[in-house]
């Protein structure tokens, strides 16, 4: 078995589900190859090589991959997956967006968002918001598959030295245009992978409010994440949303501040180790899946968690 | 312009999902269903499209069994034109969902098509992308604003770091994201008039699609419970709990 990994970054450095997909590629069992498509990413191209378990490194760098526009990595890995037996990404917004693009390519079926391996064609995923866990088989000859990257245990990034080669296929589709983005900057760890995250829901009123979350989630070294409701009345952007449609967190700690716990939240953060709720309704779904709950209002709460945490910290 | 809908009868996401007994999936039977969220906000944006006259028709096409014909008439109800239903009782999945979708757009040729990112009941966030692949169409997926500009179509997209816009040629692909558009109710009148819309029904065989599913599903279980958890009467108890309990900070 063969196994292409479509490495995920910023054409700068390497995002850590990168590393996260290479384990699930090592679950399976194989070769494992990576594929680094940007514009200027030798760098990413180097990080993948020291990777642990990586084979060769395949670097595609090209405009056409700069913004990694889905309709040219469709191409791109379509060309270069079809030797492979599986072509793996991260399920984040690139992989989403172009690996079944891939898959229709290729003619076969993708496999979404899987937590675990269970042999080289059967996978396990999550259905109806998390609510159940199907097992499938792939019958197809080549298994595109997207990874959960929080559900598997990264592999060290150090230490490898996988051979660095350069290709030179270029794939523009000409169906697509970058025009420009707007990404948030933000000195707090990455929330997708964060050790700790402080969230904050409707019960928070309005933006400003969420200055304490981020306060405290300082002290501690956390991201900051939202439930839906809060990015939606306009009180943080959507990056931090969390849940089925958002990301998915499942960081050692996952503090959730005035958020009712509604299933499609729940979908993103209960594989979390430990949750924290603070809400002042006692009957909130939140506490069903809370190691501790504290009901209070949070506007009494967050500044005396700050001022705990200040003592301990 | 002509503006295609994909919409999916789904299990309403209000309802308590339940795994079967024997774990061959999820207990559908008198289970309150209804429009994927998602195909909802694809379908008030082509509305909203056809208000600013920018859409001159909507056709709204779903995939499923004979009911899938309340959704076909709740779009109908909501602003659509005319619905196209691909009846079969077989299980769709994203690839032939796709085919037969691109099978629909070689006879409609929308110059707009637009599904919602994913439906809630498989979460797979697959088939508009796989029909955007398969009719050589670009695509913007999860969309939060959509701006038709001449031949060209630019799409504001909710990204992990934040949101990204692209522009793309027209014919495309758009899905939905949650913060789009805030979907309308249909009214009573607008239900009655629904009703006379035409509606064509045609079979996957009909479209000459193969809509055998490549993937299979062995089992369905539930997930593992989360143990119930304590109460902590005051914030210096949490963080004791949390410092040398939990161990987490
Ligand atoms: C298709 C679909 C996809 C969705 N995807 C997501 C998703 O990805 N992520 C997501 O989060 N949601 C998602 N949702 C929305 C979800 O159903 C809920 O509406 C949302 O999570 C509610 O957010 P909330 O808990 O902040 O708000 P609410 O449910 O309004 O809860 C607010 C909570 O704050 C508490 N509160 C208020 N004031 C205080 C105070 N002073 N002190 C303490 N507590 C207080 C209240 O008791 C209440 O429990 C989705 C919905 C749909 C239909």
């Amino acid at each position: 078995m063969s196994i292409l990994v479509i490495a995920e970054h910023d054409n700068s450095s390497l995002k850590q589900a990168t590393l996260n997909v290479v384990a699930a590629a090592k679950a399976i069992g194989g070769d494992i190859d990576v594929l680094v498509a940007g514009e200027n990413c030798g760098a990413v191209a180097e990080a993948a090589a020291k990777a642990e378990g990586v084979n060769k490194v395949l670097v595609a760098d090209n405009a056409a991959y700069g913004h990694f526009l889905g309709e040219n990595l469709g191409e791109l890995v379509a060309e270069v997956g079809k030797g492979y037996s599986h072509i793996l990404a991260a399920a984040g917004t690139v992989g989403k967006d172009f690996m079944p693009r891939v898959a229709a390519l290729l003619d076969v079926a993708q496999v979404s968002d899987i937590m675990r391996v269970e042999s080289e064609d059967t996978f396990v995923r999550p259905i109806y918001a998390g609510n159940a866990i199907a097992t499938v088989k792939s019958s197809d000859s080549i298994k595109v598959v997207t990874v959960r990257p929080t559900a598997f245990d990264p592999v060290a990034g150090e230490g490898g030295s996988a051979a660095v080669e350069q290709l030179d296929v270029v794939k523009d589709a000409g169906l697509s245009q970058f025009v420009n983005e707007e990404l948030a900057k933000s000195d707090r760890p990455d929330l997708a992978s964060a050790g700790i995250v402080v969230s904050g829901g409707r019960g928070m009123q309005n933006g400003d409010n969420f200055k304490m979350l981020e306060q405290v989630a300082d002290l501690m070294g956390a991201a900051v994440g939202a439930s839906r409701a809060a990015v939606d009345a306009g009180f943080v952007p959507n990056d931090m949303q969390v849940g089925q449609t958002g990301k998915i967190v499942a960081p050692q700690l996952y503090i959730a501040v005035g958020i009712s716990g509604a299933i499609q939240h729940l979908a993103g953060m209960s594989d979390s180790k430990v949750i924290v709720a603070i809400n002042k309704d006692e009957e909130a779904p939140i506490f069903q899946v809370a190691d501790y709950g504290l009901v209070a209002d949070l506007f009494e709460a967050v500044p005396q968690l700050e001022e705990e945490l200040k003592k301990v910290l | 312009m002509k503006v295609l809908v994909a919409v999916k009868r789904v299990i309403d996401y209000n309802v308590k999902v339940r795994v079967k007994p024997d774990n061959t999936g999820v207990d559908l039977a008198n289970v309150k269903m209804a429009m994927n969220p998602f195909c909802e906000i694809a379908v008030e944006e082509a509305v909203r499209l056809k208000e600013k006259g920018v859409a001159s028709e909507i056709v709204v096409v779903s995939i499923g069994p004979k009911a899938a014909q309340e959704q076909i008439r709740t779009a109908l109800a909501l602003g659509a034109d005319r619905g196209i239903h691909v009846e079969t009782d077989e299980e769709v999945q994203s690839l032939e969902a796709a085919k037969l979708l691109k099978a629909v757009v070689e006879k409609e040729e929308p110059k707009l098509v637009i599904l919602g990112k994913q439906s809630i009941d498989s979460d797979n966030n697959q088939t508009g992308q796989m029909l955007a692949a398969l009719t050589g169409m670009g695509q913007g997926t999860f969309a939060s604003e959509v701006v038709v500009e001449g031949d060209k179509v630019n799409v504001t997209r909710e990204v992990d770091g934040g949101l990204m816009t692209v522009s793309l040629n027209l014919p495309a692909v758009v899905t939905t994201d949650l913060r789009l558009n805030e979907p309308r109710y249909a009214s009573l009148p607008n239900i009655m008039k629904a009703k006379k819309k035409p509606l064509d029904n045609m079979s996957p065989a009909d479209l000459g699609v193969d809509i055998a599913p490549r993937l299979s599903t062995l089992k369905v279980e539930a997930p593992a419970a989360r143990q119930a958890g304590v109460k902590v009467a005051d914030v210096a108890e949490l963080v004791d709990k949390l410092k040398n309990e939990a161990k987490v900070i």
